[in-house]
């Protein structure tokens, strides 16, 4: 039986290496995602991303409310956080004129980020990320940001020409470019940004979630049964780590993504 | 007569996985590789390095999680 895969939904209970009536590990799957509504439609990760949004608005607010020259302790990490996305994303992929999307970067960045986080946050511990609805949602915002902007300044049917014909380029070659071009602007990008951040949310949840039922699955009172417990217990402190790290680095490349189509749709390439 | 020669029964998927991971694993390797050694040859544009860095590895690791994904969605 050993090694054999259980779906989630039937564990037995005090299902351990080495029990009389024998049991396989139950190796976590998909389910584990589907989660029972407190009501209605009101799920865990629902709850979730309406408590991020709140800590979000009261920690800026409280750290932006009483600005003052010298600043505080609060509005100190504030400015860290403003000046991280204004200086270190928006200034240098977009240039002096992104100034005015910084707050929508900058909201896109905690967002993302306090969404991922509720991943490693005991008694949380649910990416909001790892629903597949809540990347959409946001891509679909990206998506309609930049060719809106795009179609404003290039012009409606310049901002699609700009698009498939980049200047500089043997006339052949179009005839393959020109619909690449258009598919990976248009189709792939907005598909790509979301599966990114759900699929890393997603994996990295599953992976904590192997190794803490392993941990249960192996403690028995024998030397492998210590020695494995004991080792998949290490290592969901270290990929807890991990997660916190990965966490971080993709809510900063969804939003410099965002900030490379949003330049992108600003100036046409030369 | 034999109508079947080969069989493969278990996940397939995780097997396509597996392969789905070989191209941006590599991609990712030289990503990475070049960006220490640029940042080794000009320690004083390392913001511009590491972003540009990370927006290459985001690039490709999206390969990598859409062969991820896709034993969870046309698995059995």
């Amino acid at each position: 039986m050993l090694g054999a895969v259980v779906p989630m939904a039937e564990i037995e209970p005090g299902c351990h290496l080495g029990n009389d009536f024998g049991c396989g590990f139950p190796a976590p799957d998909a389910s584990i995602f589907e989660i029972e509504p407190y009501f209605g439609s009101f799920t865990k990760p629902v709850f979730l991303l309406l408590l991020g949004s709140l800590i979000i608005i009261i920690f800026f607010l409280a750290a932006f409310r009483n600005s003052k020259l010298i600043p505080g302790k609060l509005q100190s990490v504030g400015e860290m956080g403003y000046l991280f996305i204004r200086d270190g994303i928006s200034r240098e992929v977009i240039g002096k004129d992104g100034d005015r999307f910084v707050p929508l970067l900058f909201t896109l960045f905690f967002f993302v980020w306090i969404g991922n986080l509720w991943g490693i946050i005991p008694g949380a511990q649910f990416p909001v990320n790892s629903r597949f609805a809540f990347p959409v949602g946001l891509a679909i915002t990206v998506w309609l940001i930049y060719m809106y902007l795009g179609m404003r300044h290039q012009g409606p049917i310049k901002f699609f020409t700009n698009m498939m014909f980049p200047p500089g380029m043997p006339k052949a070659i179009y005839v393959i470019l020109a619909p690449i071009e258009l598919i990976s602007n248009v189709i792939v990008r907005p598909v790509t940004l979301s599966i990114r951040l759900f699929a890393n949310m997603f994996a990295g949840h599953l992976l904590l979630t192997v190794f803490t039922v392993a941990t249960f699955y192996l403690a028995s009172l024998s030397l492998v049964g210590i020695l494995g417990s004991a080792t998949s217990f290490l290592m969901t402190i270290i990929f807890t780590a991990f997660e916190a790290l990965i966490q971080a680095l993709q809510a900063y490349i969804f939003t410099l993504l965002t900030a490379v189509y949003i330049a992108g749709s600003l100036h046409a390439e030369h | 007569m034999v109508d079947l020669i080969a069989e493969l029964t278990g996940s397939v998927g995780s097997i396509g996985y597996g392969l789905a991971a070989i191209g941006p694993g590599i991609g990712i390797g030289i990503i990475f590789g070049n960006g220490v050694q640029a940042i080794a040859r000009q320690p004083e544009a390392y913001g511009v390095i590491r972003q540009n860095m990370l927006l290459g590895f985001a690039l490709a690791e999206a390969l990598a999680l859409l062969g991820f994904v896709a034993p969870f969605v046309f698995g059995t």
